[in-house]
């Protein structure tokens, strides 16, 4: 292997890493704050960046139907919940949010493919319909369990993540896509050619980590966050519902998903059941940050995308292998250096 | 009106009734304590006050019905649990466990608040930046007292904040809780330690296997024979084991 190869693996591999880092920090942010190991992350990556193929190709993607069926039944739900206890104020509120808002965003989608208003419009669209899916996803699914336990909530997220590859089909197909680049530049440096595509990913990355850093350290929605994270009883004790934290957790997770989606699709081919593969290497970044360290699982999926990009250039056919059993050794040892730690349950 | 008010309410844990037909009141700007031995079930009837657990019976703040309500809503109209275990955020700085204490309130208040806290507890203002988890006892008990403040409730209720403190620090604590009186505060304060107890409060109640058994003002409860012999006597010490006075708690 010579120092060229060398370069074009290490940026490869930094580009995949960046993508996976993204998608382990959300998986931790959501197990953090609602216990729940979100299996569907990777789903919110293939949508995300099949909404905006089919939005580019000119078609409705199926996200805006199912965002409107989704509200529909979140509305239904949190009305029977609150039927004579809350004023009617607050029950127009509920559905203009969880069925006027996807009503005007299905208005959107029908309309705008004939009038191509150009990428940045769709971007916006891409976001506007992917990112409500996790919190009104939580509201359905997650908040009436909230008391469950980690299996039980486990079960119920891989269950989502097999339906919504599932709708993944149904809404784009079996075909792969792939989107413009955001910008047709590509620098040289020395032999290697960098694209402006793979800067975007890396840059992109790096300031969403820094920008949920200071969420995190400096809001009073990231410390009330963080709060539901270390002591749920607590966080409800000085007045943080859990149906907040939850639903911006998933929300959060589901923008970062979607943003990932947005950032691969011009590089990567997605198919609708591309999301698993690239979330479960997320899922090792967050494993072996214990799905509990931000900076640990960071830097852990980068480690990721580098052996894996080593992998595939020095053992092809073994890629996946090499990858999943890193994992193997890291929770050994993390299991003979840390203390057990009890279930809260 | 009672700022409280609690009408034969009953709170089982599957067949096992921890409190069985409970009425209680708490005036505005009255200390009213809940005394009465390890199981008797005060705990669990702030639980049901507060809306972690379910029960039976009426529940009212300010005439309004709390049933059904959630916690965070129960919050929201002005009361405030301390609990047992203080549930602190361990892992987060004193100061940010007091500006989330302020959750629901304006950035203004809540900043009004901070100063206020750091006044009456000017040990937590030392200990501003470190975190909650490596607070000694009795510290922990005013982080708890000083996060429930910052969301200015009008109901305040403590249970047992004297639990694992040692005698000077108890003493401590209670004074505090007596001097919250002048901020207008409502305190419903439940109690093993009845004598430290009833020497702050107003109106007494004392409760026995999930019954109350007598009630009065805590002056004469104080004076009372059944209440000297069971809860005040030499003989029968209720105060917290010495296990579980903390180390840097024995002065």
């Amino acid at each position: 292997m010579d120092s060229t190869i060398l370069m074009f693996l290490v940026q490869d591999g930094v580009v995949n890493g960046a993508v996976y880092a993204l998608l382990g920090v959300a998986l931790v942010l959501v197990f953090t704050v609602t216990r729940v190991v979100f299996i569907p992350q990777g789903a919110f990556v293939a949508y995300g960046g099949l909404t905006m193929a089919a939005l580019e190709a000119g078609r409705t993607p199926g996200t805006a139907w199912l965002l409107l069926v989704m509200g529909v039944v979140a509305a239904g739900m949190e009305l029977l919940r609150r039927w004579g206890t809350s004023p009617p104020r607050v029950m127009a509120r509920i559905l203009a949010v969880d069925i006027g808002v996807p009503c005007g965003l299905l208005a959107v989608s029908l309309w705008l493919p004939g009038h191509g208003l150009g990428q940045w419009a769709n971007i916006l669209l891409t976001f506007a319909l992917v990112i409500p899916i996790g919190p009104v996803l939580y509201r359905i699914a997650f908040q009436p369990l909230a008391d469950a336990s980690v299996l039980v909530l486990f079960i119920v997220a891989v269950g989502i993540d097999l339906t919504m590859t599932g709708l993944g089909l149904v809404f784009f197909g079996p075909e792969g896509y792939r989107t413009e680049v955001f910008s047709a530049v590509s620098f040289s440096v020395g032999p290697l050619n960098i694209s402006a595509q793979s800067i975007w990913i890396v840059a992109m990355a790096a300031m969403l980590l820094g920008g949920l850093f200071v969420f995190f350290e400096r809001t009073l929605l990231g410390k009330a966050l963080r709060a539901s994270a270390v002591n749920r009883r607590g966080a409800r004790l000085v007045g943080i519902p859990t149906s907040l934290s939850g639903r911006t957790a998933f929300g959060l997770a589901a923008f970062i998903g979607c943003l990932s989606g947005l950032l691969i699709a011009p590089v990567t081919t997605i198919y609708f059941d591309t999301g698993f593969m690239v979330g479960l290497k997320g899922l090792i970044g967050a494993i072996i940050g214990g799905l509990i360290s931000y900076p640990v699982t960071a830097v852990a999926a980068l480690v990721v995308g580098l052996l894996e990009a080593f992998s595939s250039f020095e053992a092809s056919a073994f890629k996946e292998v090499i990858i999943f059993t890193v994992i193997i050794p890291v929770l050994l040892w993390r299991s003979l250096t840390r203390p057990h730690i009890e279930d809260e349950e | 009106m009672s700022i409280l008010s609690i009408d034969g309410v009953s709170v089982s844990y599957g067949k096992v009734e921890a409190v069985h037909d409970v009425s209680l009141k708490v005036e505005a700007g009255a200390i009213v304590t809940v005394i009465g031995a390890n199981g008797a079930g005060k705990t669990t009837l702030l639980g049901a006050a507060m809306g972690l657990l379910e029960c039976r019976g009426d529940i009212h703040l300010d005439g309004r019905p709390l049933a059904r309500m959630l916690v965070e809503a129960r919050v929201e109209a002005g009361m405030c649990l301390v609990a047992e275990k203080r549930e602190l955020f361990g892992t987060m700085p004193v100061e940010d466990n007091l500006l989330l204490g302020g959750f629901r309130v304006s950035r203004a208040e809540r900043r009004r608040g901070l100063e206020e806290v750091y006044g009456r507890f000017p040990r937590l203002k030392q200990r501003r930046g470190q975190t909650a988890g490596t607070l000694s006892g009795g510290e922990r008990q005013m982080l708890a007292m000083g996060r429930a403040l910052m969301g200015r409730p009008r109901l305040l209720m403590l249970d047992e904040p004297s639990l694992g403190l040692a005698p000077l620090i108890v003493r401590d604590i209670l004074g505090i809780v007596a001097e919250l009186r002048q901020t207008g505060v409502a305190i419903l304060l439940v109690e093993q330690n009845a004598r430290a107890a009833l020497e702050i409060a107003d109106y007494g109640y004392v409760m026995e296997l999930g019954e109350v058994i007598m009630h009065g003002p805590a002056r004469r409860l104080a004076h009372d024979p059944r209440v000297i012999e069971s809860y005040l006597g030499v003989g029968s010490h209720r105060e917290a084991p010495a296990q579980y006075v903390e180390a840097g708690e024995q002065a």
